[in-house]
């Protein structure tokens, strides 16, 4: 039964309420991997459940359920329905206004999966692992990657019927060398390769190719030096600067946690409602938006799972902070302008403020104008450690690699590179930014967030980006 | 569910062929989730779902799907295109020299009994607890059952009926008492009684806060704090195939290094709330030692890595070997002397966002959050403003631990990534020279 079919199936069993929403949720993953010379377990699922919102009297209330049946769906309306009266004149904000009924469809978009078997997706695996295992030294490989095609219907009593499908690939590739107690561990993106499409996106990230560069990597990261202590320019590849983007911009501009939906969990904000339109983020080179147009990358949608249109829009504009991220429900609670944000990871869990995509707009440099103007400072290359306080505030991140920068010259690698600062002062000392051509679309299939916890996929897109005066240290 | 499950598992037997076999696994649960902000309700539903793994193998070839399952008829024709699906797959599947499963099936039930209130009186309860208060957070009550059934004619089943309460007291801005419970027995008296000691512990926050400068500190880590810490070990800290390829962030343990000699852990699933078996039908140990005395002594090792490392499996999950029951020693330093004992240092309440500075060195950056105090001789004299850590275990569990507290906390995780979880802590404080505060 098609997601449109179990959406009538309710709209015929549905409660008599003020409103009521159903949002039907189909899909399909396949997961192929490759483990030190094995193949790893298939792993496939086939996964199809509802989210059923019911308002009534000014309560809301929501019932989730697998049984798709037409009496376990009568039973979630009339769930549902209950909890919209428990929580009459008790909830933090009453239903919110909607606008006018929406229609979309555009559920026939083919996801390019199939067009190799899964037998010759297994074999290239193994080939490229192999590759990655270029020592003796190295003892963990491996590659896969996941596939999920991902079909969804919300209805509504107001006459919305919004049909939206999305295909998500995201590979891993790693190799771990070992020797004197010691081990060094080099990834494909370590989770940051992440985008919509389908196997043409392995291609375009250069996937099939990064084997023997991995394995190698891993190898000179063993033999490496600490990366040194001291306060110098910091460059960021992107496949870090998602990270920093996700963890010390995109969380504190969540208007859930500004208005303190998060402080038992995932945490509040040093951003205040009154700093929008007023307060410095970072330096006039700094230009943030919420982009759910990039067709590749991994949160584009047309509509949220509130209904609400998806655009583009700035949240940081040369600098200063211009809008939140919230969706309707969070706009209307702090009378502000917000974005289509509101996600739910899945069928059985309600939408939250999530960030989509967020993304830095690419600036003028070159990559080797960037790194022509460092005097003495490191590059560092792929997220492999990330902790920020509450408030997101003061932050660490450590990376895979690194690669010291002497005047004006990659200078050698340098092993557990890590750095340290503070969201609020951090940003303002962006001092250079990679222009269009060093942009690289990446993401995380793991931001974790809301009670009950969901995890959602992001899309980041950013070029490489320059900061001063960093506190930078190693390991040991 | 249970008999459902049963049902569903007899059918798919009927299904096979030749020498096809066949391992099911079923998680389901029936959840009320009530989400709370300045003490009202911010979202509140009820979650119904069910979820069905079934493998097929013939011999060493074997795969696998994941589906929803109805709770309806409907459900054995889900399951028979499941086969069917999985029977095509097989066809270019190579042997699987890893693939390992329980030939001496074992039956279990367990079936905990249902206290819990009707959503109704703890959603009142906890309204009640938050008058005049900025509370926020979570209560999540219901059913969890996970089952087991395999070709071999094996069945295990497990019900618990469980709550989960996730809350803070907010006094303003990031300072804020956070509190909770957990378990299968529901007692509006007791959890009453939680509620006002938290409200007591507010009052030290009102205080105004201490920001201290950056250098080592004596500390004392709460329960709670302990658990994030422990938590972060639980990732690749314990698993075999982590130790035997090296990337183990406890490496320096695996070639003779030493925590104090006071730490011991264990897997201790008799007492913990976790179900007595895995997904691959292996009945769990009451017990697996995992630091002895400060010393490493062994691993969690999934049926997969039992035969790719010749080791003997003993209950953990494919891909996952990580404890669930964990369990460390107590120590013998009395709650009423926490504060006596650290003297002059920092009460750490809450750990939060853990992470890996150096994985092999064991180093582990982190900030407080919530509850944490200046003391002065034995005194709270003040709520301390974030501060971030950045030390090791051999450090902080080695040579720099002063005592561990003689009184346990029974942690059950409030994780409800997917679905509700049944992992559990058994922790003690613990008070740690010169930890290093670093932003």
């Amino acid at each position: 039964m098609s997601t449109t079919d179990i959406a009538a199936r309710f709209t015929a069993v549905a409660p008599a309420c003020d409103f009521w929403s159903v949002r039907v949720v189909h899909k399909r993953t396949e997961s192929l991997g490759v483990t030190r010379g094995i193949t790893d377990p298939i792993g496939l699922a086939d996964d199809t459940g509802v989210m059923v919102t019911v308002e009534a009297a000014d309560g809301v209330g929501y019932a989730a359920t697998s049984d798709t049946s037409s009496a376990g769906l009568a039973r979630a309306g009339k769930d549902a329905h209950a909890w919209a009266k428990r929580t009459a004149g008790r909830l933090v904000a009453p239903p919110r206004t909607r606008g006018n009924a929406v229609r979309h469809d555009d559920a026939a978009r083919p996801a390019m999966w199939g067009t190799l078997s899964r037998k010759a997706k297994v074999e290239r695996l193994h080939a490229l692992a192999a590759q990655a295992k270029c020592h003796d030294r190295i003892g963990d490989w491996g590659a896969g990657f996941s596939f999920s095609d991902e079909e969804s219907v919300i209805a509504t009593s107001a006459g919305d019927h919004i049909c939206q499908r999305q295909g998500v690939v995201a590979p891993w590739l790693h190799a771990s060398a070992g020797g004197g107690g010691e081990t060094q561990t080099r990834t494909f993106g370590r989770g940051g390769a992440i985008r919509q499409g389908g196997l043409d996106v392995l291609d375009d990230m250069g996937f099939w190719d990064a084997g023997t560069r991995i394995g190698q990597e891993a190898m000179e990261l063993l033999a490496a030096p600490n990366c040194p202590e001291g306060e110098m320019d910091l460059l960021l590849a992107p496949d870090q600067m998602y990270i920093q983007i996700h963890e010390s911009i995109g969380h504190p501009l969540e208007l859930d946690r500004i208005l303190g939906d998060e402080r038992n969990y995932a945490g509040t904000s040093f951003v205040t409602l009154d700093m929008f339109g007023r307060y410095q983020y970072g330096s006039d080179l700094l230009n943030v938006t919420f982009d759910p147009t990039v067709s590749c990358e991994a949160a584009s949608y047309a509509f949220d799972d509130d209904g609400t249109p998806a655009e583009k829009q700035f949240l940081i504009k040369d600098g200063l902070l211009a809008r939140p991220l919230g969706g309707a429900t969070s706009q209307a609670r702090a009378n502000s302008p917000g974005v289509a944000n509101a996600r739910a990871c899945h069928w059985n869990r309600p939408p939250i403020d999530r960030m989509a995509n967020l993304n830095i707009e690419p600036g003028a440099a070159s990559l080797a104008d960037l790194i022509a103007s460092v005097e003495n400072g490191v590059l560092m290359e792929t997220n492999v450690s990330w902790s920020i306080d509450d408030s997101r505030n003061k932050f660490q991140f450590g990376c895979e690699r690194g690669q010291l920068i002497k005047n004006g010259k990659l200078a050698g690698v340098v092993k557990n590179p890590n750095y340290r600062g503070v969201s609020a002062t951090f940003w303002r000392n962006l001092k250079g930014l990679g222009n269009a051509s060093t942009v690289a679309v990446l993401g995380s299939p793991n931001c974790g967030k809301g009670e009950p916890n969901q995890m959602i996929r992001v899309g980041h897109a950013s070029p490489p980006g320059l900061f001063g005066g960093v506190q930078v240290f190693g390991g040991g | 569910m249970e008999e459902q499950f049963n049902a569903l598992a007899d059918g798919i037997g009927a299904h096979l062929r030749g020498s096809e076999g066949f391992l099911a696994s079923f998680a389901g649960e029936s959840s009320a989730f009530v989400r709370y902000n300045h003490a009202a309700v911010r979202q509140a539903g009820t979650v119904e779902q069910r979820y069905l793994s079934l493998e097929l193998f013939d011999g060493k070839r074997h795969a696998a799907k994941t589906i929803t399952l109805t709770g309806q008829a409907d459900d054995a024709t889900r399951v028979t295109a499941a086969v069917t699906d999985l029977r095509d797959i097989l066809k270019d599947q190579p042997e699987d020299p890893l693939f390992l499963i329980n030939t001496a099936p074992q039956s279990t039930r367990r079936v905990l009994p249902n206290t819990l209130p009707a959503a109704e009186e703890m959603l009142d309860a906890v309204l009640t607890a938050g008058s005049r208060h900025d509370l926020v957070g979570i209560t999540a009550s219901g059913p969890i059952h996970r089952g087991f059934a395999s070709s071999l004619g094996q069945r295990n089943w497990d019900t618990a009926h469980a709550y989960n309460i996730d809350l803070s007291f907010y006094l303003q801005a990031d300072k804020a008492v956070k509190w909770g419970d957990g378990g299968s027995s529901w007692n509006a008296g007791a959890f009453t009684a939680k509620a006002n000691a938290a409200k007591q512990r507010l009052a030290a926050l009102a205080r105004a806060p201490k920001t201290i400068a950056l250098g080592g500190y004596r500390v004392y880590l709460a329960p709670a704090a302990m658990e994030e810490i422990m938590g972060m070990l639980c990732w690749g800290g314990f698993g075999l195939a982590d130790h035997r390829t090296g990337i183990t962030p406890l490496i320096r343990m695996v070639e003779g290094e030493r925590l104090n000699a006071a730490v011991s852990v264990r897997e201790n699933t008799k007492d913990g709330f976790a179900p007595g078996f895995q997904s691959k039908g292996f009945i769990k140990p009451d017990s697996v030692d995992l630091i002895v005395d400060g010393a490493y002594r062994d691993c969690m090792t999934s049926p997969r890595s039992a035969v790719e490392f010749g080791a003997a499996q003993n209950g953990a999950e494919d891909n996952m070997e990580m404890p669930v029951s964990l369990d460390m020693a107590a120590g013998s330093l009395a709650e009423s002397d926490i504060l006596k004992t650290l003297g002059t240092g920092v009460y750490v309440g809450n750990l939060w966002y853990l992470n890996y500075s150096d994985r092999n060195a064991c180093r582990l950056t982190g900030m407080t959050r919530f509850a944490t105090f200046w003391v002065e001789n034995g005194e709270i004299v003040a709520p301390l403003n974030v501060m971030r850590f950045d030390d090791t275990l051999y450090r902080m569990l080695g040579t720099n631990l002063a005592a561990l507290t003689k009184t346990r906390d029974a942690r059950l995780s409030s994780d409800t990534y997917e679905s509700r979880q049944t992992r559990s802590m058994l922790l003690p404080g613990a008070v740690v020279d010169d930890l290093r505060l670093t932003l």
